[in-house]
Parts: structure tokens; sequence; C-alpha cells
């Protein structure tokens, strides 16, 4: 139990070092020097130390939308089973626990954006609003997958111990596509290019972005730490989806976690950099090959099983 | 005599000779010649011993000129011919004279008129806000309505932009510009002499040896100041030096737009480098300070220009090499092509001008129809395309940037002398008139300059091609998806300040 707390707190800890792993890609890519890897600390201590700026038509709920969202990521990372470890807590069905916290957390974003009647945030609201729905269909395909495979609806299921060893000896081809599945969800779910540009300065094409443009200070870090949170969730099922050794060795495991952690992140700055972002209305069809995937892997796994 | 006289680029002609017609026959002329495929460079009014004019300068495959007395009001000529549609809003505001019917008679730059006549707009100037003017309007349940600007996220310049939408697809989209207001015109009026070709310089600050050489030409017209041949061949270079600058800076934001980093990053770069190089040839980077009335202030001595053809050298692979990257990822012409289309129709009716005319189909360029400089002597090509969406006008960009270079390394490999001048503005002639018209980096510039009985400048008029695209831009956003508006607005890359005067 101890250990599964301090490796929670090793992920809020560390989420914002690997989130600028993928700048340091980008600007690796771009030939510049790009910035320090401490820069979110640098920025959450930045921000931390300001004042929050509140417009007077404002009300409760733009305040409670930086919390709900972080928090909500926070928590989700108690059921994330690190490196083949245990979680904090963990229960028959808590994936579904899972995907509907994440939920709050965008409701209340969204809900907060639409607060401050900006036309720009309306937008942002919306769009943010639609690309998940699609996320989440593609996101219940894999989780029939799953429970194909193993007959449980947990995450420690599918990753502690042997968990994920144990999926690749079942499926390991259909698990590819599962892997390249849960990769363009988390590229949607995070705000990534091709799906939205996290360096953006133009509203008008900003998706997450837009939504949060008037918080600010201690606000605008709880929702910056959120993201580096969510993202770290994303990236830490990947990883595991794709190393799936269980060496025994207890710090071995860890290191071929947080090496594959890295991979992960380095990828998204690699695909950020090759690729231009998608036209607007050409991100669904993007989002529903996820999907597909999800959906095609699943049916090759009614074969094997029966 | 025909009712429009025929007239050259930057050559005097004295005031006398233009036809000054009656009002209906103007108009009617006008029309005539605009509706038959003409184009109008200048239509504007001015003030004459008392008496208000109008001076119209019209191009088919010639200049045209002539003038009237100006109407307290006119029938608007907007009304079958759009082309004058900013013209008459521009007259209207300078000058209190109504347009009867103008179809959208907005006030243009929020300005008292010159003459202090009752203001056309009902505004009052006193107050801080500009007042009376309604925004175009779509009504229904599902119609949203966002405001953007005047000030922008970025730093860049002020100008406020109205869409209509029906969820993400723009209906229609209004521009209101005017923000940076400087009274340009009259401050031309009233400046000393010397301080001119600064000031043509600074009109817009990317456009520099555009609106330079313009002014320069004028006054050269008008002395009878004769330019030698370095001279005009250092001018040259030098406005396509601002041409490449503007052109891969401009390639290297659209990349940045639909966030494709590695080429945005490469031509963020490499438009310093080509703005180095106008710091090699006048030790300015936008080439202020060069071009004045008689000649250049600096002349291209053998080292520089060597170290100008080795650089050159040395830039030309690396801009070819990530123009390929750009015009041969997929992503990016996905998001090119088919976006934010003007039809040849469309840009025939608004009267584009520069790359974004030849974009949409229109060929003209004043550097092959108007050639002043050392382009008599070069061949330029046509770059015209034809669906007029945004990956056209990165296209004609790609072209004119390969193109540029051409020019600029067929100029440089031989000597170029030069006697340089300081500038000092010369007499000017009384009663005259010219008009100088060059392809800046945008398209169409275009200067014209009236002198009254005793040579002093009785109307200055400028017109920067961003007066004639803005419109070109709003069409541009019709039916397409609003988060695809940076995009178009980077494609077009207009100038507000250009506009604004």
């Amino acid at each position: 139990m101890i250990d599964s707390i301090l490796l929670w707190l090793t992920a809020i800890l560390t989420a914002p070092f690997f989130s600028a792993v993928i700048l340091k890609v980008k600007a690796f890519f771009a030939g510049k020097k790009g910035p320090p890897l401490l820069i979110n600390y640098y920025t959450l201590i930045k921000l931390l130390k300001k004042g929050s700026v509140y417009s007077t038509s404002t009300t409760v709920m733009f305040q409670l939308g930086p919390v709900v969202s972080c928090a909500s990521a926070l928590t989700v990372l108690l059921f994330l089973p690190i490196a083949g470890h245990s979680p904090v807590f963990s229960f028959n069905g808590d994936v579904i626990l899972i995907l509907y916290l994440m939920g709050l957390g965008r409701f209340f974003t969204i809900a907060a954006a639409m607060d401050t009647a900006s036309p720009f945030e309306g937008m942002g609201a919306a769009r943010e609003a639609y690309f998940p729905i699609i996320c989440e269909a593609a996101m219940f395909m894999i989780l029939i997958f799953f429970y194909r495979m193993t007959g449980e609806l947990s995450l420690s299921a599918y990753f502690a111990g042997t968990g994920s060893f144990a999926l690749w000896q079942l499926a390991g081809a259909p698990l590819l596509f599962i892997i390249i599945a849960f990769f363009i969800i988390l590229l949607t779910e995070n705000s990534r290019v091709p799906v939205d540009d996290p360096a953006t300065h133009l509203e008008l094409t900003m998706i997450h972005e837009v939504m949060v443009l008037d918080h600010s200070g201690p606000d605008f870090a709880l929702i910056e730490l959120g993201s580096f949170c969510k993202l770290f969730f994303y990236a830490a099922i990947t990883t595991q989806l794709m190393l799936p050794f269980d060496t025994g060795i207890a710090g071995l495991g860890l290191a071929v976690f947080f090496a594959g952690l890295i991979i992960v992140y380095m990828v998204v700055g690699a695909v950020e950099s090759a690729i231009a972002r998608y036209r607007m209305d050409k991100v669904p069809q993007f989002v529903l090959i996820s999907f597909a995937l999800a959906f095609f892997a699943t049916i090759i796994t009614l074969e094997l099983i029966t | 005599m025909k009712p429009f006289l025929e007239i050259t680029n930057g050559k005097k002609v004295s005031r006398d000779t233009i036809p000054h017609l009656d009002v209906d026959t103007f108009c009617d002329n006008a029309l005539h010649i605009v509706q038959n495929g003409g184009k109008v460079v200048h239509f504007f009014a001015y003030e004459d011993l008392g008496t208000t004019k109008f001076l119209a300068v019209l191009r088919t495959d010639v200049l045209l000129a002539a003038g009237c007395d100006a109407p307290e009001s006119y029938p608007s000529l907007t009304r079958t011919c759009e082309p004058f549609h900013l013209f008459e809003r521009e007259i209207a505001e300078q000058f209190g004279i109504l347009p009867q019917g103008h179809p959208w008679l907005k006030m243009v730059r929020y300005h008292e008129n010159m003459r202090q006549m009752p203001d056309v707009f009902n505004n009052d100037y006193t107050k801080d806000i500009p007042g009376n003017y309604e925004y175009y309007q779509v009504d229904g349940d599902e119609i949203h309505e966002v405001a953007v600007g005047p000030v922008h996220a970025g730093v860049i310049e002020p100008g406020h932009f109205r869409f209509n939408c029906i969820g993400e697809r723009v209906l229609h989209l209004e521009i209101q510009l005017g923000y940076q207001h400087r009274g340009v015109e009259t401050l031309l009026l009233k400046a000393a002499a010397k301080r001119l070709p600064i000031l043509a310089e600074n009109i817009a600050g990317d456009t520099t040896i555009g609106h330079g050489l313009c002014m320069a030409q004028a006054v050269e017209a008008l002395a009878s100041l004769q330019v030698d041949d370095g001279a005009k061949i250092i001018r040259t270079i030098a406005l396509e030096l601002e041409r490449l600058a503007n052109h891969i800076g401009d390639l290297g934001a659209l990349c940045m737009d639909v966030a494709f980093q590695v080429p945005a990053n490469y031509f963020g770069r490499i438009r310093g480098d080509f703005l180095n190089l106008s710091l090699l040839l006048c030790g300015n980077r936008f080439g202020k300070g060069l071009v004045r009335p008689g000649g250049v202030r600096f002349s291209l001595e053998d080292d520089v220009r060597k170290t100008l053809d080795e650089r050159i050298r040395e830039l030309k692979p690396q801009v070819e090499h990530v123009l390929a990257l750009i015009f041969g990822a997929s992503t990016v012409r996905a998001r090119f092509e088919g976006c934010g289309r003007v039809s040849k129709k469309d840009a025939d009716h608004l009267g584009l001008v520069g790359f974004a005319g030849r974009a949409s189909g229109l060929a003209y360029d004043a550097r092959r129809c108007f050639p002043t400089e050392h382009y008599p002597h070069l061949t330029i090509g046509e770059n015209a395309k034809s669906s007029g969406d945004v990956y056209d006008r990165a296209r004609v960009r790609y072209d004119e940037v390969l193109q540029s270079i051409d020019i600029i390394q067929s100029l440089i490999d031989k000597p170029v002398d030069t006697q340089t001048v300081e500038g000092i503005m010369p007499v000017l002639p009384p009663s005259s008139f010219v008009v100088t018209v060059n392809e800046g980096w945008r398209g169409e510039v275009s200067h014209a300059l009236l002198t009254d009985e005793a040579g002093g400048i009785l109307r200055y008029k400028v017109k920067d091609p961003s007066f004639h695209n803005w419109n070109g831009l709003a069409m541009a956003l019709r039916d397409t998806g609003i988060s695809d508006f940076p995009l178009n607005n980077k494609s077009f890359n207009l100038s507000y300040c250009g506009f604004d005067l």
C-alpha cells in the first residue's frame, strides 16, 4: 500500500517533467535548443506565486472548473497501476468510474468556460464536448476487448503484476491495434497535434487552450497540473501495453516503465513535428479510426476465444 | 478627344491636359471602362482653388485618367460596379461627398472630413468610441456572432473582425479597420519636403521599398530627375529582397498556423537571413533609407556584391529544400487545398491585386504590365493559378520566391556602378500630375501626386494593395470553417497600417 501511494506521488511529481520531453523533442526537430526539461515546474511555481483574477461577470462555477478538473485527474491516477504495481484503489468496475471521473473534470472545465460567456470559449467548449464523445465510443470498444480477454473490469486486472503480459500471450496481434487506437485517443484527449495545437496563439483554432484563456495564477496552475497528470495517465497505460515485462526485480521494472514512458512522450513529440494539424471537420474521422481499430481487434478476439 | 486620357506610369503630365468632364460623362465613362475589364487604380477627391474635384485613374492595358468637379452627392458607382466600393466610402469620409444608393456606406477610418462638411455618417468625432455604424447581421436562432479584435492575442496590428457563423461555418465576415489611422495623406501635405521620402517609407513597414519607390519615382518624374542604370538595378534588387523576406516569412507562418512546426521554424530563420541581405545593402533590415528621389543612397560595392552573391547561393538550396518539405507534405496540402476559395469572378469584381489576385486567376503583375526601374529588361513570368484557395496563394508565393532569387542572381553577377544621392528634394513644377505604380510584394502599390500653381503639393494620394484585398479575405471566409480564419488571414497577410494610412 505504501509503495502504491509513493508511486502515485511520483506520478504526480514527474508528470510535468515528461510533458517537457515533448517540448524538447519538438525543439530538436525544429533545430532549436528548446526550453529546459524542468520548464513546467518553473511555470507551475510562477503561476502559484501569482494571484487569480476573476471577471465580475463570472460565478462560482468559473472558480470550480480548475479545482474539479485537477482533482479528477489526480483521483484517476489513484487507480492507475504503475510499473506492474497495484494501484492505491482498485475494484471491479473501476474503469467505468475512471472514464466518468475524467468526464466530470471535462464537464466542469466546459461549464467554467461557458460561464465566462466569451464567444471564443463557447466555441472551444463545443469542440471539447464533441470530440471526446467519439473517443468515448472507442474507449468502450477497448474496454469490451479487455473484458473479453480477462473477464474483469478493473485496470489492475489488466496491468498489475503479469496482467499485461498475459494479454500479449492471449492476443498479441489485436493488441497492436489496441495500442494504436489508444495512442489516437491519447492525442485527442490531451489536445495534441494533429487534433489540437497546444502551441498556437490563435483563439479561433484552439480547442482546449481557448477554454482556459480566462483562468490565471493558481487556477491556471491547477489546470496545467491536471493536464500533465491526464497525459501521464494515458501515456502510462500505453507504456504498459507496449512493455508488458514483469522482471520480478524491483528496480528494473520501474526503470523499464519510465524508459517506456519517455519513449511514448517522444513519439508524441515526433508526431507533432512530422505532421500538420487536421482540419477541424476532418478530426472526427481521425478519431473514428481508433474506434474502428478497437472494433476490429475485438472481432478478431471473438475468433480466438471460442 | 477621348473622355479619358491615356497616361504612362511614372511620366509627368500637365494638369491642364487631364480631361475635365462633367459629372455624368465622367461617371458613365468610368463605369464603361471598369465594366469592360478595367480596374480602379485611384479614385479620389481633392480641393483646388476652393472647388472640390474628382480624379480617377483606371487601368486596362494602359493607365487612363480623367477628372470632374465633385458634386455634393451623386449616384453611387458601386451599385453597378463593385471595384469602386471602398474608394467611394473613402471619398465620402475624406470630403463629405455622398454616393447616393451606396450599398454599404460606412466610414473607412473614422476621422473628420477635410472640408469641415457635415459628416456623411453622423459620427461624433469628439467621442472616444466610434459611433454610428452597423454591422452586417444575420438573423436566426442558430446564428452566433463572434467578434475578434481590435486587440489581438499576438503582437499584431489592430483590426476588428465580425463573424456571423452557423456552428463552425462562417456565413459572413465583416472587417472594420481604421484603428491605425495616422493621417498620412494630410501629413504628406504639411511635412517639410526633406521628410517626404522618410514618411513614404513608413506608410507600411513591410512595404518600405514599395512605397519608397513610388514616392521617389513620382518626384523624379515631376522634377525630371534622371536615375542612372546602376541605381535602377539596386532598387530592383531591394524590391525583390523585400518580396523574398515577406513571402518566406508568410510561408513559414502558414505552416505555423497548421501546426507544421519544422518548416515554420526554418523559414522564420531564413526570413531573417534575407532581411539581413537588405541590411548588407543599406544598413537597414527593411531597406529604410535606401531609395531617395534621384537614385539610391548606397552604392553596391564589389565586395558587398560578392557577399550578397555568396549568401544567396548558400540560401537558395535551403529555401528549395524547405519549400519541398512544405508542398510535399500531404497533411499540409490537406489543410491548404480547397480552403478559402475566391473564384476568379469574385476576385475580378473585388479588383484583387498582387499574389492574391494571381491565385484567383488574374494574371496582372505591375512588374510586367507597367514596368519601372530595371523591370523592362527582365522577363516576369505569369504566375496565375486557377482555384483561388490558400494552396494557390501559397503556390504563387512559391513561384515568386524562386523567381525573385533568379532575378537577384541575374542582377548581381556583373558590377553595378551608380552615383549615390543624398536625397535632397528638388523643386517641383507647377500644375503637374503623376501616377506611379509598382508591384510591391503584396501587389500594386500606387501613389498619385498633384501640384498646385506654385509647385507645392496639392494632393498626395497613397494606395496600398491591401486597400483592394481586404474584401478578398472577407470573401474567402464565406462558407469556410471559422477555425480556418487564421490560415486564410495569413495567406493574404494584408497590411493594417497601409490601409488605415
